[in-house]
């Protein structure tokens, strides 16, 4: 048998694709919150919660409406993105001529109000969210057993970040979107409705949140702390990609993913913390980040 | 003359209850009967004991009839958020300043070890039914408390030597990276290697950990027959739900729950858990009596009692009998009278408090049903055999308890 540093090829190679789709995971989380705080400066720690919002939406749509999961993936998304609007409009503008650290202390007690919530009536185990049929099942690729939910998950979040940052960085309204957060008076004065745009914007990072959370239900419990359990980790992504680049969030999501994927066959009991020695190295080296630009 | 002596007769009943009652409430501290409940209520411990086992505390006094010998009881409750400093500071208030008599609930092992530790400095009382660990009755046992429910030492034990009877000779452990995964990893490969097997490799995870895909993988690769989970909570749920995406049963391996509890089965749902072998102290539906407890507290909570509710109602019940019966609250006493009595009700049967502290009583080892066995939402077990008490937990012999003399 072929073997890597002491690991089988097949482990090996497992472990690589396993860390791609968790990576995928992080890329679509960090996507969000780079959207975020790269186009409204607002360092959103409620992003965490609204992916929370967005599983229990879909858990809960399917147990009391019948929703199916298909349904729910354009579904969810759009409840949650107008509550995030919500949000926006009532609770945001008011402080965003502040500095951001008051941004941050309202989303995070925001995120502590509705964690504590859904706790409050649903208490903390979870609950579980059947895999959809047509995903059920797995590929034998010779190497692993391959879950077709997860391969699912993988090509989902690559799209939609693609998606994403087509429409930033290469459309018309991504060129207002930009153009609105560098100057907005100038753009108001164009005429355009910069407000609006804001609004949307924080609208659609949410979206992003939520639509993590749809296709987390059927893999992880939905239960009202698996936000808080991974908002950090994916902070810590966007330090490394640099804050507000959205390249880098989706690149470093992906590079974490894979790194924390090694880390858990070669030496397991650091799985959680390598993140967290990668961003220090990499804020000591490059303080903006990898793909950020120096202020 | 007959009226007179009537009056009389009465006058001295009256007098003679008053003085004995009023005897009695000398005993009682501040005329008030204190208990003081502390748990996890809002974090990852919540569901297994939490505001149920707050619920099951006041459903005891209720049925006790809310006071003894006409001492009103009253119930503190606080939320440790599996801290021990908040545990340990909490409890020290109760004592000092609120009197309290008895603390109960205790969940999060390291929670509890720092909270006995001021109950025995200040030579109150407490009774452990949410921990874990067995060293509460080992290395840290104390005159001051009891150990109720369960621990590590059954649910190792009685899970691993049942698998590896059927077959499961050769294990891979998946462990949580700190004191009470450790604990268990060892007490494991004990039980496992004097039975006959073998743990072929180990693998400890952070915690807590939420993608377990990568262990699971491991696992898979390993080639052991059985994969034994040392941990708990949302850890377990998150490895037996990852391992049924992966196929891990359906090709050929075998799961084993070391720590696992009711409200954890129903959160995951019997498609993933089915055929798990686990231990517990008790279940809902082994008989009558259970179920008709059981479903007392279904109604006020909506949802099923598991072990460490059970447990609670079982040992407030057992502590305000030796409090009337004695006609006093005094910890130390009350301690030494509890052990005094055997414990048989719904929940412990062939109950006994050890010197060590340990209340020992027929444990169940159970299989999870699978869908098709189910009839209704909360029928998840079946008992396959009773572990009777003496069995069950460290004997004495092997002690490593100061109060025991070996």
């Amino acid at each position: 048998m072929t073997m890597i540093f002491g690991v089988p090829l097949a482990v090996f190679m497992g472990q690589l694709m396993l860390g791609l789709i968790n990576g995928a995971f992080y890329a679509l989380l960090s996507l969000g919150l780079a959207v975020i705080f790269g186009l409204l400066k607002i360092i959103n720690f409620a992003h965490g919660a609204m992916y929370m919002l967005g599983a229990f939406t879909t858990l809960l749509g399917m147990n009391y409406l019948g929703i199916n999961y298909w349904a729910a993936l354009i579904i969810t998304p759009l409840i949650v993105g107008l509550f995030g609007m919500l949000i926006e409009r009532v609770l945001l503008r008011r402080i965003a001529h502040l500095d951001h650290l008051y941004g941050l202390l309202l989303t995070f007690g925001l995120a502590l109000i509705f964690e504590g919530t859904l706790v409050n009536f649903f208490g903390v185990s979870g609950a579980r969210y059947p895999t959809p049929e047509a995903l059920q099942g797995g590929f034998k690729l010779g190497f692993m057993f391959l879950p077709t939910y997860r391969a699912w998950v993988l090509g989902a979040a690559l799209v939609v970040c693609l998606f994403t940052w087509y429409m930033i960085e290469r459309t018309r309204l991504g060129a207002y979107l930009r153009a609105g957060t560098e100057n907005p008076a100038l753009m108001q004065a164009f005429g355009v409705n910069v407000p609006l745009l804001i609004t949307l914007t924080y609208g659609f990072g949410v979206a992003l949140a939520a639509f993590a959370g749809v296709l987390a239900a059927p893999l992880y419990p939905v239960s009202p702390t698996m936000g808080s359990n991974l908002l950090i980790v994916v902070f810590a992504v966007v330090v490394i990609g640099g804050m507000g680049s959205i390249i880098g969030a989706v690149l470093t999501g992906l590079g974490m993913g894979l790194i924390e994927g090694l880390t858990k066959v070669y030496y397991p009991e650091a799985a959680s913390t390598v993140i967290f020695v990668v961003m220090i190295l990499v804020l000591l080296i490059r303080p903006a980040g990898l793909f950020g630009k120096e202020a | 003359m007959t009226f007179i002596r009537k009056t009389l007769t009465s006058s001295i009943a009256i007098a003679a209850t008053t003085l004995m009652a009023s005897g009695a409430q000398a005993d009682m501290s501040d005329n008030e009967v204190r208990i003081g409940y502390l748990a996890d209520m809002s974090g990852s411990y919540r569901d297994l004991a939490g505001p149920g086992g707050l619920e099951a505390l006041k459903m005891a006094i209720e049925d006790f009839g809310g006071s003894v010998n006409g001492v009103p009881i009253e119930v503190f409750s606080a939320d440790d958020r599996n801290s021990a400093d908040v545990g340990a500071s909490t409890v020290r208030e109760w004592l000092d300043e609120r009197n309290v008599d008895m603390v109960s609930g205790l969940v999060a092992s390291s929670v509890s070890l720092a909270a006995l530790k001021v109950v025995e400095e200040k030579n109150g009382l407490a009774i452990v039914s949410g921990s874990a660990a067995s060293s509460i009755t080992n290395e840290h046992c104390a005159p001051t408390h009891i150990h109720w429910v369960y621990d590590t030492y059954p649910m190792a034990n009685a899970t691993a030597k049942a698998v590896v009877e059927q077959g499961g000779d050769s294990w891979f452990l998946l462990t949580a990276d700190y004191a009470f995964g450790h604990a268990m990893e060892k007490d494991v490969t004990e039980v496992v290697e004097e039975s006959g097997g073998t743990i072929v490799d180990s693998v400890r995870h952070p915690f807590p950990t939420n993608d377990f895909s990568s262990y699971i993988l491991q696992a898979q690769g390993s080639g052991a027959k059985v994969v034994g989970l040392a941990n708990a909570g949302a850890d377990t749920v998150n490895a037996i739900n990852t391992a049924s995406q992966f196929g891990l049963v359906q090709s050929g391996q075998q799961l084993a729950g070391l720590i696992v509890f009711l409200n954890d089965i129903y959160a995951m749902g019997l498609d993933a858990t089915q055929g798990l072998l686990l231990t517990t102290g008790w279940y809902w539906n082994m008989d009558d009596e259970s179920r008709e407890w059981a479903e007392r507290y279904y109604e006020r909570m909506g949802s099923m009692p598991g072990m460490v509710h059970a447990g609670i109602y079982s040992s407030t019940t057992h502590y305000l009998n030796t409090v009337a019966e004695l006609g006093s609250d005094d910890p130390v006493a009350v301690r030494k009278a509890m052990a005094e009595n055997p414990i048989n009700d719904f929940f412990a049967r062939n109950g006994r408090i050890r010197e060590d502290g340990r209340m020992v009583h027929d444990m169940y080892l159970v299989k999870v049903k699978s869908p098709e066995e189910s009839t209704h939402d909360w029928d998840l077990y079946e008992v396959l055999s009773t572990i009777p008490a003496e069995e069950a937990f460290r004997p004495l012999s092997e002690s490593e308890c100061k109060l025991v003399n070996n």
